[in-house]
């Protein structure tokens, strides 16, 4: 992990001076997150240049896109796998990958201040990134019992009310490999969901699925999608997805939003011809 | 060879290479278990973020694998003389053996994918939870055939202790070689020892390395 200070002069004292109204809420008058001229480099190659954009509280958005686009970056980021080249993150009007010193600049912020910070924010991989080495309740378990500090048996309870949910509820006591890619991607939602996210960050979750476990594994993320408030953001290829899931779409192309919209708009009426180029391509 | 094998003193001696032999046995259990520890902490210091850590921690492993054993047991002996020889020499196997299974043990976290990191980080799971819970667990599960071998290297390695006059079995096969003369036939029965006791135990980490599905 990247631990260079990052020179962030430029845009402290403008970031500060929007967050420090005094007596709002930091609750209220905020997006939930917004990205401020985020740069993400990787050596000479820049990912994601100046990007600005914001997701309010309870939205679902699909951010799509060519590949190398950075959609991916921009989860990574939120889920502080990685850091900012420049700019910064706020999530509810709080700086979410730096700490605000004494005079109001942003200092990059420590592992620990990180540790906390995302503890807000869930994320499902591509991959599922399962425990191999722990059954499928103890996926489930191991974060609200040592890092939310709850009870066992009210976590395990808990777990199996996930499952349930994802339609599991036969599989407590299966090892990750004995699942199906789609069952393993389903714990994989059920564990993220334990820790009680306001935000969850979907990456191409159904990418590495068989065609024919896909479609359960949509109508379960609808679901959550409506029954819960959590905020989601979904990077997918699969423009049912988009459609069925959000009620945004992010059109990225080279680093930057190229145009934003509903599912609606986007795929039937885009404005750009580089969304409609994309949406031939892939539709 | 022109002298009969001198069975009376295969027969006489081997009272006393048994007695050698468990010694033997305690220098590798326990010079294996310090490996075994040491080599972990080793492995899991040499990740850690600060240069603080990582670089005295390379120097001291540079030293010690550029260095042969039985310079380091004479040298460990001469400085801590008022310790038991066997317990200076469970010491210095083990940390010789450290420096080595340190390495495995590196490579079976580097064989645990990046995606178990990235979850544990996106669960908020503690640096002391991340290792504990999720890394070790699948890393030790890589390394267990390969520090069994080092196990069984480190025994047959043990005869070193000798020359810090740990009675171990080589120590007596000489002993008892010297004072009758017939270094050949206790020689040969230290040799068969060792191969009756290592042979089954490499079967045994060949079964335990399939049964853990390598």
């Amino acid at each position: 992990m990247a631990t260079e200070p990052l020179p962030l002069q430029k845009n402290a004292a403008t970031a500060a001076e929007d967050v420090v109204p005094v007596a709002v809420s930091k609750d209220e008058g905020h997006p939930l997150v917004r990205f401020d001229k985020v740069v993400k480099r990787y050596g000479d190659h820049t990912v994601l240049d100046e990007l600005d954009f914001t997701v309010e509280r309870g939205e679902h958005v699909t951010l799509i896109g060519p590949s190398g686009s950075g959609k991916t970056t921009i989860l990574r980021l939120l889920m502080t796998l990685e850091r900012v080249s420049d700019g910064v993150i706020w999530i509810n009007g709080e700086p979410l990958t730096h700490i605000r010193g004494q005079d109001g600049s942003l200092k990059p912020a420590s592992e620990k201040h990180l540790r906390a910070a995302r503890r807000k924010i869930g994320m499902v991989f591509q991959q599922f990134n399962l425990f191999p080495n722990m059954k499928v309740l103890q996926n489930i378990t191991e974060a609200p019992v040592n890092v939310l500090g709850m009870d066992r048996d009210k976590a395990e309870a808990r777990a199996r009310e996930l499952l349930e949910l994802v339609g599991l509820s036969g599989k407590v006591d299966a090892h990750p490999s004995q699942l199906s890619g789609g069952q393993q991607q389903r714990v994989a939602i059920a564990r993220a969901l334990a820790m009680e996210p306001e935000i969850l960050l979907l990456d191409e979750v159904t990418s590495a699925l068989d065609p024919e476990l896909v479609a359960g594994v949509l109508e379960l993320l609808s679901d959550i999608a409506r029954n819960t408030d959590i905020t989601m953001l979904c990077v997918t290829h699969e423009m049912n997805f988009a459609r069925d899931v959000s009620e945004k779409v992010l059109m990225f192309d080279a680093g930057r939003v190229v145009e934003s919209g509903s599912p609606e708009k986007i795929f039937t009426d885009p404005s750009h011809e580089r969304t409609r180029e994309f949406l031939n391509a892939v539709l | 060879m022109t002298k009969d094998f001198d069975w009376g003193a295969v027969g006489d001696a081997f009272p006393l290479l048994l007695d050698g032999f468990w010694t033997t046995l305690l220098a590798t259990v326990f010079g294996t278990l310090v490996a075994a520890v040491l080599g972990l902490a080793i492995a899991v210091a040499g990740r850690a973020p600060s240069r603080l850590v990582t670089v005295p921690v390379k120097a001291v492993m540079e030293f010690i694998r550029s260095t042969p054993l039985i310079v380091q047991l004479v040298g460990a002996a001469a400085l801590f003389t008022s310790v038991e020889p066997l317990t200076v020499g469970i010491v210095v196997l083990g940390v010789h053996y450290a420096t080595y299974t340190s390495e495995v043990y590196r490579a079976g976290i580097d064989a645990v994918p990046k995606g178990q990191w990235e979850a544990c980080r996106a669960l908020s799971l503690t640096p002391r939870r991340t290792w504990q819970a999720v890394i070790l667990p699948q890393a030790v599960r890589n390394v267990v055939p390969a520090l069994g071998n080092y196990a069984i290297s480190m025994f047959k390695e043990t005869p070193f202790l000798a020359v810090i006059t740990v009675h171990e079995m080589v120590f007596q096969a000489r002993d008892y070689g010297t004072k009758h003369f017939v270094y050949t036939e206790v020689f040969t029965l230290a040799g068969l020892i060792f191969l009756v006791a290592s042979y089954p135990t490499s079967l045994l980490m060949r079964k335990l390395e399939k049964r853990l599905g390598h």
